[in-house]
């Protein structure tokens, strides 16, 4: 009888494994469209954050005689608003309360989420049917709507637009997590844990959410150009934030009196809601195909 | 099996004649639930009273096609789905009153058909493996982990650090088997853990399992659909139909004879692997039937070809075949009181 | 000589592009007599089912690059498009798969997606579809065909949808039929039913046959010929007698004793070791001499030649040369 080796390989070059993530970094990078989004939405939180030091004029100087100057007027290269104020200065200043309202909310709601929509994945039963019942309620109400009736219900005000988005948000993505949690849950792998004599929580640490945290964060990622356009209608509505701050749902609020007079101007905060949901969701789609092992 | 003690602590309560696993009238009814109010409309008669049981260093066969409940009672046996009846008796220790299950599953670890699904992509092979020692607190997971990989033919220096996407379907295998023993478990449940390899790789693993049988004293239940496999591993066979068992017995007597119409039909169906002799009739017509509803009396009687009235009435009971205490089926025939026309005579056939 | 080969692939290669280039088909050569049913046999990976769809031209034309002839009846199969492709697939050729539970429509009955491809290839009416798919119900011995027209795949058991599907896809009388294992889903006592079936099918529509499949057991319960394949090429084929009985190549006689047909319990298995190649790079040297017990030197520095041993038994190995 031959005797052959029972080795499982004959001959491999040894490697190191890159990890997962490096995985994804590089097939991302490998994306232009993704890329260049991302590039988009870095430089605009940049110039946000670093307003005050970009040589701006000041975003809130009104002048009588330098109202709704068209683009390029000297001095004022995007022209002036409906109060004669600086429209550069007003959208890079406006993109900090813009950003900021659309960012918060998706992050809270990220969490709060993710961690109902673990729970209620894994455990099932009827603390599944508890929490995603609850979350049913508030998905029978179209978004807007919800979004301004909670918003009114709270009365104006930055931080109550906050709150009422990330409610908004709360149930969608304690959906993704559920399911995504639901599929994750029902693979060997889990069973295989519990098989092993693991605790429930060691094995959502373990196992699960590694597993499950990507797509609900691609997910996530996905809604805050939603949230920004929800936080600046909650604006337009005169139920969010208040002038004279500069925030571009505001600004496309009152500036719409000037359409006829100076359409360019009055479209500019527009543009930039557009470009910026634009870019954040195409970086979402980049991130889920980057996330997508094909193997 | 001194050696597996001294090697592995797990000390033998029962002696060497108490079977390792005993199973009790066995019972799982899956419900199915639909409509608004999710009621319970049908009922999946997935296990449906089976007792068997597992001497110490046996390797027992269970076959049996889909949905006869297989893979049901590897997961109860683990306890990983609650069993609605009966009992499970681990060396004399019954689970429930004198063991816990987080005991039990020290003794009894399983590995699963699809070993894809039964790695978690994000973790490297020996994070994989070392997780059982690790939640057990064990000083060295990692150092148990690499050791098993050797065991099982796996460099630990090539192959630790990899993802399981990185391995072929013959070495993620191996990764779940190193995992499954990493506990040093004295039974391993194989649930059709060779089936989805290319047939040059599963006769790597069945000697692989072989060895580690010899090498680490285990017992296996050892549930597949190919006869040939069960045949070269089993030294007894349980054969499953519609969630009850239908023969049981040692390997070499059922492949020489088989008791039960149903038994002799799977072996009928396989290839014959005889270009000259190829065969001419299918022995069963049909699919199986839906565990939904199942047949009344015998559960087989739809399908088979010796069926009377007396089939579809009378349950027939497990009883000795041949005068062999070890050798049971479960059929009219075989029981010369039950009333059947054939019964006795034309099982010779 | 004189009758056209109903499937004749001349050195074909298939190579796969994208994050790592995949040699898939390394200069295949095989032919089908019409009327012939070829049980093409390998592991996974071994370039079996690419080899299927290379004939239905259903490989992603963005990442394949092919070389070599693929010819059905003497039409090349890669010079097809448009309306001849369309004709040419689900007409000329037609082809079941795994899993019918995916291949075959859930939101039409049975019965309206035979009769719909019945109408496209054929250009009859519809009453006169709905009596062609009948037809090939009561052909394929599903009970109460009538009935079964009516319904939907997924009231249907695995193995009624297997043979619904083999309904639909021999309801235009195709000259070839391509069977991606259609028998590994199912269950023992299910599978030698539609082996049985495809077998009595083959014969009353004189049709050739190619059945892909990873089971030796059911290559030879369906095939007259057993072609061997791995890696991408074939290197053992003749008749199922032949290659049963008289396996020749290192690889084929591994395959035969992992089926442990006849192997002793507690005897260990002659099992093949290692795994098959990854196929980055085009083989320049027999792809199995990693594996095989009996490589030598010359197996690893050149392509094994192809030894006719008798009759159409065919070997590719450098053993046999010393033989002859």
């Amino acid at each position: 009888m031959t005797v052959v080796a029972d080795t499982a390989e004959v001959a491999e070059p040894v490697r190191k494994a890159p990890g997962y993530w490096a995985g994804v970094f590089k097939r991302f990078l490998n994306d232009p469209v993704a890329v260049t989004c991302t590039i988009v939405v870095l430089l605009l939180i940049l110039a946000a954050i670093f307003a005050p030091y970009l040589g701006l004029n000041d975003p809130y100087k009104a002048s009588m005689i330098k109202r709704l100057k068209p683009i390029g007027f000297p001095g004022f290269p995007l022209g002036t608003d409906e109060q004669g104020r600086d429209m550069l200065a007003r959208l890079i200043y406006g993109g900090r309360l813009t950003l900021f309202v659309g960012l918060v909310p998706v992050v809270l709601a990220f969490f709060i989420g993710s961690t109902l929509g673990l729970v209620a994945g894994y455990v099932g039963g009827w603390i599944n049917t508890i929490i995603m019942r609850t979350v049913d309620v508030f998905f029978a109400f179209p978004s807007v709507l919800l979004a301004i009736a909670i918003s009114s219900a709270l009365g104006a005000g930055i931080i109550n637009s906050l709150v009422s988005l990330t409610i908004v948000f709360i149930p969608p993505i304690a959906r993704v997590a559920e399911s995504a949690t639901a599929s994750v849950r029902a693979l060997d792998y889990i069973d295989a844990a519990r098989a092993t004599g693991g605790s429930a929580l060691t094995i959502i640490r373990v196992h699960v959410i590694g597993n499950v945290l990507g797509p609900i964060f691609v997910y996530a990622t996905s809604l805050t150009s939603v949230c920004m356009i929800l936080a600046a209608g909650l604006s337009f509505l005169g139920i969010g934030v208040r002038p004279p701050e500069p925030e571009w749902g505001l600004m496309l609020n009152t500036l719409r009196t000037a359409i006829y007079i100076n359409p360019w101007i009055a479209a500019l905060p527009g543009v930039m809601i557009f470009i910026t949901s634009l870019c954040l969701n195409l970086l979402s789609d980049g991130l889920r195909s980057a996330m997508n092992v094909k193997d | 099996m001194s050696k597996t003690e001294a090697s592995f602590g797990q000390t033998d309560r029962g002696g060497p004649h108490q079977p390792l696993i005993i199973a009790k009238d066995l019972k799982k009814h899956f419900p199915i639930r639909s409509g608004l109010l999710n009621r319970k409309t049908a009922t999946v008669h997935a296990v449906d009273g089976i007792s068997f049981e597992v001497q110490k260093g046996e390797t027992l066969g269970i076959v049996g096609e889909s949905g006869c409940g297989k893979s049901t009672t590897a997961r109860l046996l683990i306890g990983l789905i609650e069993l609605d009846d009966g009992s499970i008796i681990y060396d004399g220790d019954a689970l429930g009153t004198d063991i816990k299950l987080k005991e039990l599953r020290r003794g009894v670890q399983m590995v699963f058909q699809d070993s894809y699904a039964s790695l978690n992509p994000r973790l490297t092979i020996v994070d994989s493996i070392a997780f059982g020692p690790k939640i057990h607190g064990h000083a060295d997971p990692s150092g148990v982990a690499r050791g098993l990989m050797g065991r099982v033919g796996l460099d630990p220096e090539r192959f630790a650090e990899r993802y399981p996407h990185e391995l072929s379907g013959g070495q993620r295998q191996r990764v779940n088997i190193a995992r499954a023993l990493a506990l040093s478990p004295r039974l391993v449940i194989l649930d059709e853990a060779v089936s989805a390899l290319d047939k040059s790789v599963e006769a790597q693993v069945l000697n692989l399992l072989n060895d580690l049988k010899e090498e680490l004293g285990l017992t296996y239940v050892f549930i597949s659909h190919d006869l040939n496999v069960v045949r070269y591993i089993s030294d007894r066979v349980l054969v499953m139909y519609l969630g009850e068992v239908v023969e049981v017995g040692p390997a070499d007597a059922i492949y020489a004879k088989q008791a039960h119409p149903y038994t002799a039909s799977l072996f009928a169906a396989m290839p014959s692997m005889d270009p000259d002799n190829r065969t001419e009739e299918p022995p069963l017509a049909g699919d199986p039937p839906n565990p939904i509803d199942p047949p009344t009396g015998c559960r087989f009687h739809t399908r088979c070809r010796f069926a009377e009235d007396i089939c579809s009435k009378t349950k027939p009971k497990l009883s000795v075949i041949g005068g062999s205490e070890r050798h049971l089926a479960a059929c009219h025939l075989q029981d010369t009181t039950s009333g059947h026309s054939q019964a006795l005579k034309e099982v010779a056939e | 000589m004189s009758v056209v080969p109903l499937v004749e692939f001349e050195n074909l290669k298939v190579r796969f592009k994208g994050e790592r280039t995949v040699h898939a088909i390394n200069g295949l050569n095989l032919s089908l007599q019409p009327g012939e049913m070829l049980g093409l046999l390998g592991e996974s990976g071994s370039g079996k089912s690419v080899t299927l769809k290379t004939l239905l031209r259903l490989l992603p034309p963005k990442r394949s690059e092919l070389e070599g002839s693929v010819r059905v009846n003497g039409t090349d199969v890669m010079s097809l498009s448009g309306k001849a492709l369309a004709r040419h697939r689900g007409g000329e050729v037609s082809m079941i798969f795994q899993e019918p539970a995916l291949a075959l429509d859930p939101v039409y009955t049975v019965g309206e997606q035979i009769a719909e491809t019945v109408m496209r290839h054929k250009g009859v009416s519809r009453v006169a579809a709905m009596d062609v798919a009948l037809d090939m119900l009561t052909r394929v011995r599903i009970p109460s065909p009538e009935r079964r027209l009516k319904t939907y795949p997924h009231e249907m058991s695995g193995g009624m949808r297997q043979r619904a599907m083999i309904a639909l896809a021999l309801s235009c009388r195709p000259k070839l039929l391509l069977a991606d294992e259609p028998t590994t889903a199912l269950d023992a006592t299910v599978q030698i039913q539609i082996l049985l079936l495809l077998r009595e099918l083959q014969k009353e529509f004189g049709m050739g046959v190619i059945f892909v499949t990873h089971d030796i057991g059911v290559a030879v319960e369906v095939s007259d010929r057993i072609a061997v394949m791995y890696a991408g090429n074939l290197v053992e084929s003749g008749t199922a007698a032949e290659v049963i009985k008289n396996p020749r190549h290192p690889y084929t006689k591994g395959l035969l004793a992992a089926n442990l047909h006849g192997a002793v319990k507690g005897q260990r298995l002659d099992a093949i070791p290692g795994s098959p190649p990854a196929l980055e790079t085009a083989p320049d040297a027999c792809s199995f001499a990693d594996r095989c017990p009996q490589a030598t030197n010359r197996c690893r520095s050149a392509l094994p030649p192809v030894v006719d041993i008798s009759g159409q038994h065919k070997v590719a190995c450098v053993l046999e040369t010393a033989n002859v």
